[in-house]
């Protein structure tokens, strides 16, 4: 009859769609997330520690220690080996402190801990956004048995108790290389859950009119994807590679703190934890200082992601 | 001279929006009687819905000014718990989508119930029993057992039905159906319209049918009114509507309805252009930019003050400068 | 109903045999000698080889797979002769380090894993559901903006510095309550509670904060469908309209997340457990780990992995009897 337009439910509340569009949505979200604080103190801290990360030998040398020196004199063998002076024995040449027993020094251990922890969780990150992409947008675009088979084996991945399962695998593996053992185990485990979300983004990008046209006009699939559909999906993959960090910083921590990670002398954030656990009554100091920064870059990545995903994905996406 | 069922007095509605304030409804004026059918009839954007929920005191976030008499009670402004015992009782919506608009947990019985025991209390049964009788009235067959089932369970025809059940439980005196066809097949379309118009004119009911299609205005409705832009373009009786439109929108809406007796490959007339957006409206009439009137003549008129309804004829009123000139 | 049921058990059984089969790759496939692996630390090399007999290393993998997956459902006895040791139904491996079967090691621990899953399931639903529906029907005033922060930093609390902060403080500063161990609720309830308070709020803290947000999402989604509208404008009370109309299906997908939770909570809370020295399957997987007693590793790893897919059955269903429209697919 009439032209059949969009129905009333849209009334009046649907009136920003018939403003005109802004130039680019990303100028829109980083003008978005100028307005949020917290979003840029999370950045700031962020910041804060991938240069302390990235600048650790600069920095050990200036404090004059290293992550693995042994010093004995500034432990008390009369008390147990506890640090000797106030806490946690802060002192001129331990800026904060040192481990009771082995006197190794904190601060760089600290610093050490935090190439190592950043180095995993990104590597990860990287790895299972390469791998949820590719396995979300294949399945969500060919459809049919691929997608099938690439769902049933997103099921299965996302029905074992992962972090058990990784600590089996870590068991059981033959020692190579730590860290790269690490971040392969925790990809495993982690990739359904950005494919998931790549996955339904690509089904309801396949049918907007634009992938439509370009499909009928014959252009290759591996056109249409990168060209078409990947460019569209940055901004949720971004979101959710930036909320998946945090959890992988601290799976990281958890699977060292169980003795199955990263394995002395390497330090990190999880194996003082750990070591800390046993002191933590006459000497709090050892164990706040590794938990404060695995809290504060949990935070900080979380701050940011969740802005993030105000400003890309308005709409946002429930787990 | 009796209060009208429902009088409607320069009822204007503004949201508050990050972007900005939108005005959804710019001031309209309107009256229902016992018995008689409004339509009002406009595209999306143009406040038609917005201008029901805000009767019912169902806005959210919005704010409403103006009058809204039903039974000469004033609505707008009345505190929620007095309009909650009106609700459903006096005045009672029909919504578009059934399978959206009744709730997916609970039985077409239990839903009609509730309503029936919010208003008059009694027992379960006895409100039961009285969702058997009106889904029975709506021409649902077997209503005893179809009133145990779930609403995914019905056709969309039949969830319609119920949905008009529901607004009739609690027999009230005015009811406000939003676009009540839209999400039907056609043939479905016309027997649900034809259960509503006939329920309304047996119960002698007060019915405001909201609808961006004109076939159902024809079909249904004794008064119209065409909204455009939040605010009333043209208000007549349908007959006069059909035969004598007189603004430039309203024929532009009868231009581009396709006919019997036009040749068979005459192309159907769209009016150029989009709806206007809500939150940066066109200066002047709202429908400047698309009307051919303002086209030919690029009256400044037109974009200067927005134009008010002026009674062009008995009942009839029109908001167009051009009125004279094209009439 | 009943087809719906046998639908869900026969993708259950399909996931468990894969999960079994996946478990089984892991220990007997991953590791150089399987035979080493599974005797444990400082095994001689006897040792070594009759636990490579009694595990029957020396078959087609199939074969063993095979056994493997019997002994759950039938017991098996593992070696021959004057060796053989016997590891009744379900058998979910034996340990040749205390000479038991793992499930009888795993069953040991199961009471402390059950109270302190249900009691933290308990604390984190109150918190975080609570919060979540205050927030969302308050949304955008000052105290929604506050618990959301609020939640977020809770998130990023890590599980150590939660549980050894308030040993410190609750315990040992102000001894207000035992240091934890488990007593057995039949024992003694309020000692059961009063002991294990800590680990429940230690475990409940950041799912607390998960539950808050996502129920927050889903009220506020909720509250915005059509059929919450029908409700208002039935004339309902608005109490009625939130709580019958609105909160019901809002709270859906949170008991869909509590089931998977709570079965990944019997054996994921290995770490609370090990912080609080509580002697629940997690921290048997933990010290059989430090003590690399591989059987019960991979018992538990099964065990785990069983309670997570029948938790999804459990959610499954119950999803079809809250919402209607599921019991159709």
């Amino acid at each position: 009859m009439t032209t059949p337009l969009p129905t009333a439910a849209a009334e009046g509340a649907g009136a920003p769609d018939t403003t005109e569009a802004p130039a680019s949505p990303w100028k829109l979200a980083l003008h978005r997330l100028r307005h949020q604080k917290a979003a840029l103190v999370g950045a700031a801290i962020i910041a804060f520690f991938v240069l302390a990360a990235l600048l650790a030998p600069v920095l050990t040398a200036i404090s004059g220690t290293r992550p693995d020196t042994v010093d004995k004199k500034a432990v008390d063998p009369y008390l147990g080996g506890l640090p000797r002076g106030a806490l946690g024995g802060i002192s001129p040449q331990h800026w904060l402190g040192v481990e009771p027993l082995l006197g190794r020094d904190i601060f760089a251990r600290l610093l050490y801990g935090a190439q190592i922890s950043l180095l995993v969780a990104f590597s990860a990150a990287l790895l299972i956004t390469l791998i949820g992409t590719v396995l979300g947008i294949t399945a969500g675009y060919f459809g049919g048995r691929t997608d099938a088979l690439i769902s049933r084996f997103m099921d299965v991945m996302m029905s074992f108790p992962s972090l058990i399962f990784m600590i089996a695998l870590l068991s059981v593996a033959r020692d190579v290389n730590r860290v790269l053992l690490l971040i392969g185990v925790m990809s495993l485990f982690s990739w359904p859950y950005i494919a998931r979300v790549v996955r339904g983004q690509t089904l309801s990008l396949k049918h907007r009119e634009y992938v439509e046209a370009a499909r009928a006009s014959g252009t290759r699939n591996s056109r249409i994807l990168f060209g078409e559909i990947l460019p569209n999906l940055t901004g949720t993959i971004i979101v959710y590679v930036t909320l998946a960090v945090p959890g992988l910083i601290g799976t990281e921590a958890a699977l060292s703190f169980l003795g199955v990670g990263i394995r002395p002398p390497t330090p990190s954030w999880g194996q003082m934890i750990s070591d800390a656990v046993l002191y933590y009554k006459v000497d709090p100091m050892f164990f706040i200082l590794p938990s404060a920064c695995l809290f504060l870059v949990v935070l900080a990545f979380t701050l940011v992601g969740d802005a993030l995903r105000d400003a890309l994905d308005p709409k946002g996406s429930r787990t | 001279m009796t209060t009208p069922l429902l009088a409607v007095q320069n009822l204007a509605v503004t949201f508050d929006t990050a972007e900005g304030t939108v005005h959804a409804v710019k001031g309209i004026d309107f009256t229902v009687e016992r018995g008689r059918t409004l339509g009002i009839v406009g595209e999306s954007g143009s406040g038609k819905s917005v201008t029901s929920l805000a009767v019912m005191g169902l806005h959210r976030g919005a704010t409403v000014t103006g009058s809204a008499q039903l039974d000469g009670t004033e609505l707008i402004g009345a505190p929620d718990d007095h309009l909650r015992t009106l609700r459903g009782r006096k005045m009672a919506m029909v919504f578009q989508d059934a399978l959206t608009a009744l709730h997916p947990y609970f039985t077409v019985g239990d839903q009609i119930a509730e309503a029936y025991r919010s208003h008059f209390g009694g027992t379960r049964k006895a409100a039961h029993a009285r969702a058997v009788d009106v889904l029975g009235d709506v021409g649902i067959p077997e209503p005893a057992r179809r009133a145990r089932e779930h609403p995914h369970q019905f056709s969309g025809g039949m969830r319609q039905r119920a949905m008009i059940a529901l607004a009739l439980s609690c027999e009230p005196d005015l009811i406000i159906a939003d676009e009540p066809t839209t999400a039907l097949d056609v043939t479905v379309q016309a027997q649900v319209l034809d259960l509503l118009t006939r329920l309304q004119r047996e119960r002698g009911l007060g019915l405001v049918l909201i609808t961006h299609d004109l076939g159902v205005i024809a079909r249904a409705a004794d008064d119209v009114l065409v909204m455009y832009g939040g605010s009333a373009v043209e208000q007549a009786d349908a007959e006069a509507l059909f035969t004598t439109p007189r603004h430039p929108y309203t024929r532009g809406l009868l231009d581009s309805l396709p006919r019997l007796d036009a040749a068979p490959d005459t192309a159907l007339r769209a009016i150029p252009g989009t709806p206007p957006s809500l939150l940066a409206p066109p200066a002047g009439c709202a429908f400047h930019p698309r009307c051919p009137a303002y086209a030919a003549t690029s009256d400044t008129r037109c974009t200067g003050e927005r134009p008010p309804l002026r009674t062009v004829a008995g009942g009839h009123r029109s908001a167009c400068i051009h009125d004279e000139v094209t009439a | 109903m009943i087809g719906y049921l046998l639908r869900r058990l026969a993708a259950m059984a399909a996931t468990l045999l894969v999960v079994c089969a996946l478990t089984f790759a892991v220990f007997y496939l991953f590791p150089a000698d399987p035979a080493v692996q599974f005797c444990g630390k400082d095994c001689s090399t006897e040792r070594i080889e009759l636990v490579r007999q009694q595990l029957g290393l020396a078959d087609p993998l199939i074969v063993q797979f095979w056994h493997y997956v019997t002994g759950i459902f039938a017991g098996q006895t593992l070696g021959t002769g004057q060796y053989a040791v016997q590891c009744g139904f379900p058998c979910f491996g034996y340990s040749f380090q205390s000479a038991q079967p793992v499930w009888d090691l795993m069953m040991d621990r199961l009471p402390t894993s059950i109270s302190l899953a249900l009691g933290a399931a308990a604390l984190w639903l109150l918190l975080g559901v609570g919060t979540g529906v205050v927030s969302a029907l308050r949304r955008g005033t000052r105290l929604d903006r506050t618990l959301m922060v609020g939640t977020i930093g809770v998130a990023a609390l890590p599980v150590y510095f939660t549980a050894m902060i308030l040993l410190y403080l609750v315990v040992t500063v102000a001894g207000l309550l035992p240091y934890p161990r488990y007593i057995a609720f039949t024992e003694h309830p309020g000692q059961w509670i009063s002991n294990l308070i800590l680990p429940w709020i230690t475990l409940a803290l950041l799912n607390a904060a998960i539950y808050a947000r996502m129920t927050r999402n889903s009220v506020i989604e909720t509250m915005a469908e059509p059929y919450v509208r029908t409700a208002r404008a039935k004339g309902l009370r608005e109490r009625r309209v939130v709580g019958k109309h609105g909160l019901r299906p809002a709270l859906t997908p949170v008991v869909t997340m509590l089931g998977m939770d709570l079965g990944g909570l019997l054996a994921g809370a290995l770490i609370t457990e090990s912080l609080f020295s509580l002697p629940g399957i997690g921290k048997l997987f933990a010290d059989s780990l430090n003590k690399s007693d591989q059987p019960v590793v991979m018992g538990v790893t099964l065990l785990a992995s069983f309670f997570i897919v029948s938790s999804n059955l459990v959610v499954d269903l119950l999803y079809a009897w809250i919402d209607p429209r599921a019991r159709l697919a």
